[in-house]
């Protein structure tokens, strides 16, 4: 999970030009940093190719727009690299 | 292509679902009343046109590769370059390639070409979601027949099978 964040959270760094000492695993991506949809797909992408992983966006936002799941199970820093971990691990099972 | 209809892709002449790579033909008109105003006496097809050209051949290849099971939509062009003008009576090749096929999202690459010299290249972002109303779909099946589509599997593809022969699966 540590490494994951330290690279979660230099992509976003990068991306979104935002300094990387605001960028703690309790940030939340959209109400804390001001990330907004379409840079989150510029997030997705670099994500996706950096762990050789697709993130479930659409499946996500269903659940959040149905009421299913809040924001902060996936945007969360700490909870999007719980996901990111989760999709590894399920890739090299 | 007819421009005041956004119809910017001409013909397919080459689609590769492995590769997931697809090269169109497209020939910029004698006439049209975007050259009275760009520019008076120095016709040149508008920059963002070529950006449109890019994104339209990247977005037939997605909606190729997805069966037209969704539509796609240009969310951002990154890396842009024009690197020289483009004027009436030209034809651009254009080489769409696909980089990431991302949940509700596409990365693509495309570059265009006029006799075999680069023009513009880019790479784009496309958001892709279910058809927002059933004619669209019905319209971009009718585009690609229009424009050389191969609608076979792979391995049929040497025939060029057009869009009306398609297997669409979810029609």
């Amino acid at each position: 999970m540590s490494s994951t964040f330290e690279t979660v959270a230099n992509i976003i760094a990068e991306t979104c030009d935002i300094p990387r000492e605001n960028i703690t695993p309790e940030s939340h991506a959209i109400d804390d940093l001001g990330i907004d949809s379409l840079d989150f797909l510029d997030i997705a992408f670099a994500i996706d190719k950096a762990f050789g992983i697709k993130l479930p966006l659409e499946s996500w936002t269903q659940e959040v727009n149905e009421g299913k799941a809040t924001t902060e199970q996936y945007f969360v820093l700490k909870n999007l690299c719980a996901r990111i971990d989760e999709l590894i691990a399920a890739k090299s099972a | 292509m007819r421009l005041e209809y956004f119809q910017m892709v001409d013909k397919v002449l080459a689609l590769d679902l492995e590769a997931r790579t697809l090269r169109t033909a497209n020939t910029v008109p004698d006439k049209s009343p975007i050259f009275e105003g760009h520019f008076p006496g120095h016709p040149l097809l508008p920059g963002v046109l070529l950006f449109e050209i890019m994104a339209q051949s990247c977005g037939m290849l997605l909606l190729r590769l997805n069966n037209y099971d969704r539509m796609a939509f240009l969310a951002s062009v990154d890396k842009g370059k024009l690197r020289t003008f483009v004027v009436p009576g030209q034809v651009i090749e254009v080489f769409a390639e696909m980089v990431h096929d991302g949940s509700g999202y596409a990365r693509l690459k495309a570059e265009g070409r006029v006799e075999g010299k680069l023009v513009c290249n880019a790479e784009v972002t496309l958001k892709t979601m279910p058809f927002p109303a059933p004619e669209l779909r019905g319209y971009l099946l009718e585009t690609a027949e229009r424009i050389g589509m191969p609608m076979g599997a792979p391995a049929e593809l040497g025939s060029a099978a057009p869009a009306s022969a398609g297997n669409l699966t979810h029609v």
